[in-house]
């Protein structure tokens, strides 16, 4: 069996970093980023994107080195991506953050409404049950993440988690601020709007789930294998026959429920913010979809059944 | 990686410099948000294409220019003769005012009509980089302009006792002659007879007018203050049926803060670019 050689040089400055002799042809990506660490320990595997071109696509960690276009001797250019943080870490400190900021408004600690209502309580039971709603959310997101998430990449830049968590944070408390405070205004239309909202919020909570569920069993433990997701015995997966992501659909539902619960503008901006954000996921996705799976079912969109 | 080289091969037009050397409003260059991230990067592209293809001018822009079409040159001819001549009869009018009445008392409210039509106008160059017929960023050029309206609409036209104050005349002369300036450069380069002094005089006078329109933006904002605190004007309370409210004074106060981290960058920007343009310096620009 022939052995690889290969070279690895910074792509930006091009400067010979690694010469490593005797690969085998088999070795896949993520092994030679293992070899590499260990003339260079400050990058460790995940920090390292390896690409043939300076300026071209990172390899795949699972991509095998006698299957890319190269000689014996093979030449890849590295980029540092810089700190990385595991996904977990970053979706925990998103989701813990919004849940007890939320409470410290619910709960009026001083120094946010004025003294005399320090850790009063709300005469609108529509406050109470928003306070539920939005823990029940946030509960969910970190069980979720906990136990039913199966996570495709590992570690995301350190930088995303001051991004993402200026944004989850921010707007929780710009949300909660009004939704608590003791000039709140309930729903105009009372009782009714309240309830309808309600239903909403709990039929796309459970709708939100399902999609986590229908999405986890699609991929086995360990691996990192794609599917088409199709529709289950659980009705809640069935917008599956309609759109790519439906769990976007459902947490946009969700969000919108809650701004219909609490009357509240900036809810109804962070659901707008969250919207766009999340159509923008999901085109990935369904492109990446299409791209891959050439019998890809022709009916769906992919966030807004029939339009986006 | 020098970024010359890529901007003088893309040969955008030197309309792409735009913006980058109109003082004094600011450009969204926190490197805070994703979106502003965005916006930066953006400019600082605009700012080097310009600069690139003003180095090789004879050679780059007019090509670009042929592949616009005649009627988004006559267009755009037409609209920055209309606005140099529209700058050009506020300047004369401003000085005219001066000579006769010795003072600035009064000087805004008799020549209001002319600034605010001529700078609402200034919004169809964020339709004109919106339908692609001037190369800047849609953003870039939004937030300037945005920025010009919200100053002459939103605190010198709605707060009458501001009219007077010195600080509204700093602005004034400084958007003025940045105006004049720069649209007759626009005029010039798309008729393909740019004078040197023309093009020294855009990437010189910032270095002064930058500061002193600011410093004038600033001092008019401050002075506005009081009044905003007292009317309570262009604000919501509690309670309402919408649970939210807005606070003026405060978006005021949030609106001076974001200056301080704002035009150090954009000035230094301006003075890298007025470097390469004026002496052909080229920068090696950190790659991101």
């Amino acid at each position: 069996m022939k052995h690889y050689e290969v070279e690895i040089l910074d792509a930006k400055t091009r400067e010979k970093l690694c010469f490593l002799d005797k690969v085998e042809p088999h070795a896949t990506i993520a092994e030679i980023k293992n070899l590499f660490t260990k003339t260079h320990p400050q990058w460790y595997p995940a920090r390292q994107s390896l690409r043939l071109d300076p300026k071209g696509k990172s390899l795949k960690d699972e991509d095998v080195l006698q299957k890319l276009p190269v000689g014996t001797t093979a030449t890849l250019y590295f980029r540092d991506l810089g700190a990385q943080i595991s996904w977990v870490t970053v979706f925990l400190t998103e989701y813990a953050g919004p849940l007890f900021i939320y409470l410290l408004f619910y709960f009026r600690v001083p120094f946010i409404y004025g003294h005399k209502y320090d850790f009063t309580s709300s005469r609108h039971t529509v406050v109470h049950l928003a306070c539920i709603c939005h823990s029940f959310h946030y509960i969910k997101r970190l069980l979720e993440t906990l136990f039913v998430h199966r996570f495709s990449h590992g570690t995301m830049p350190l930088r995303n988690i001051f991004k993402n968590c200026t944004y989850y944070w921010g707007f929780a408390a710009w949300m909660a601020y009004y939704i608590n405070h003791p000039l709140y205004t309930p729903p105009t239309y009372g009782a009714q709007q309240v309830k309808l909202a309600l239903a909403i919020f709990v039929i796309c909570q459970l709708g939100n789930f399902s999609i986590h569920m229908a999405l986890r069993d699609l991929r086995p433990a360990g691996s990192k294998t794609r599917k088409i997701p199709y529709p289950t015995k659980n009705p809640f997966t069935w917008l599956f026959l309609l759109v790519s992501c439906p769990n976007y659909t459902y947490e946009v539902g969700s969000w919108i429920g809650f701004a219909i619960m609490t009357q509240c503008l900036p809810v109804a901006l962070f659901s707008l913010v969250g919207f766009t954000q999340m159509t923008i996921w999901a085109k990935g996705k369904h492109r990446s979809y299409l791209k891959e799976f050439r019998d890809y079912p022709p009916l769906r969109m992919p966030i807004i059944p029939f339009l986006l | 990686m020098g970024r010359l080289t890529e901007a003088a091969a893309a040969g955008s037009g030197s309309r792409a410099a735009g913006w980058a050397g109109s003082p004094p409003t600011l450009l969204p260059l926190s490197p805070t948000s994703p979106r502003c991230a965005a916006t930066m990067a953006s400019s600082d592209e605009d700012g080097t294409n310009g600069g690139a293809s003003e180095a090789g001018e004879d050679r780059e822009a007019p090509g670009e220019r042929r592949r616009l079409g005649v009627l988004a040159t006559a267009w755009l001819t037409f609209y920055d003769i209309a606005m140099t001549a529209g700058w050009l009869v506020l300047a004369i009018a401003m000085v005219r005012f001066y000579m006769e009445k010795g003072t600035h008392r009064g000087l805004y409210k008799s020549i209001q009509k002319t600034l605010k039509f001529f700078q609402t106008f200034a919004l169809l160059e964020i339709v004109h980089c919106l339908i692609g017929i001037v190369p800047t960023s849609v953003i870039v050029t939004g937030v300037q302009v945005s920025s010009r309206i919200f100053m002459v609409w939103l605190i010198t036209h709605s707060i009458k006792p501001i009219q007077n104050e010195e600080s509204v005349v700093l602005f004034l002369v400084a958007w003025t002659v940045t105006e004049i300036t720069r649209y007759s450069f626009y005029t010039f380069s798309l008729l393909d007879h740019l004078p040197y002094f023309i093009k020294w005089a855009r990437y010189n006078f910032f270095i002064i007018l930058y500061p002193v329109g600011v410093a004038g933006e600033l001092l008019t904002i401050y002075a506005a203050l009081p009044h905003v605190k007292k009317t309570g004007m262009f604000s919501i309370r509690l309670p309402n049926k919408y649970n939210v409210s807005f606070d003026y004074y405060y978006f005021l106060l949030i609106t001076m803060a974001s200056y301080i981290p704002l035009f150090p960058q954009l000035y230094f920007h301006m003075l890298r670019q007025r470097r390469k343009v004026l002496h052909g310096e080229v920068i090696v620009e950190k790659d991101d």
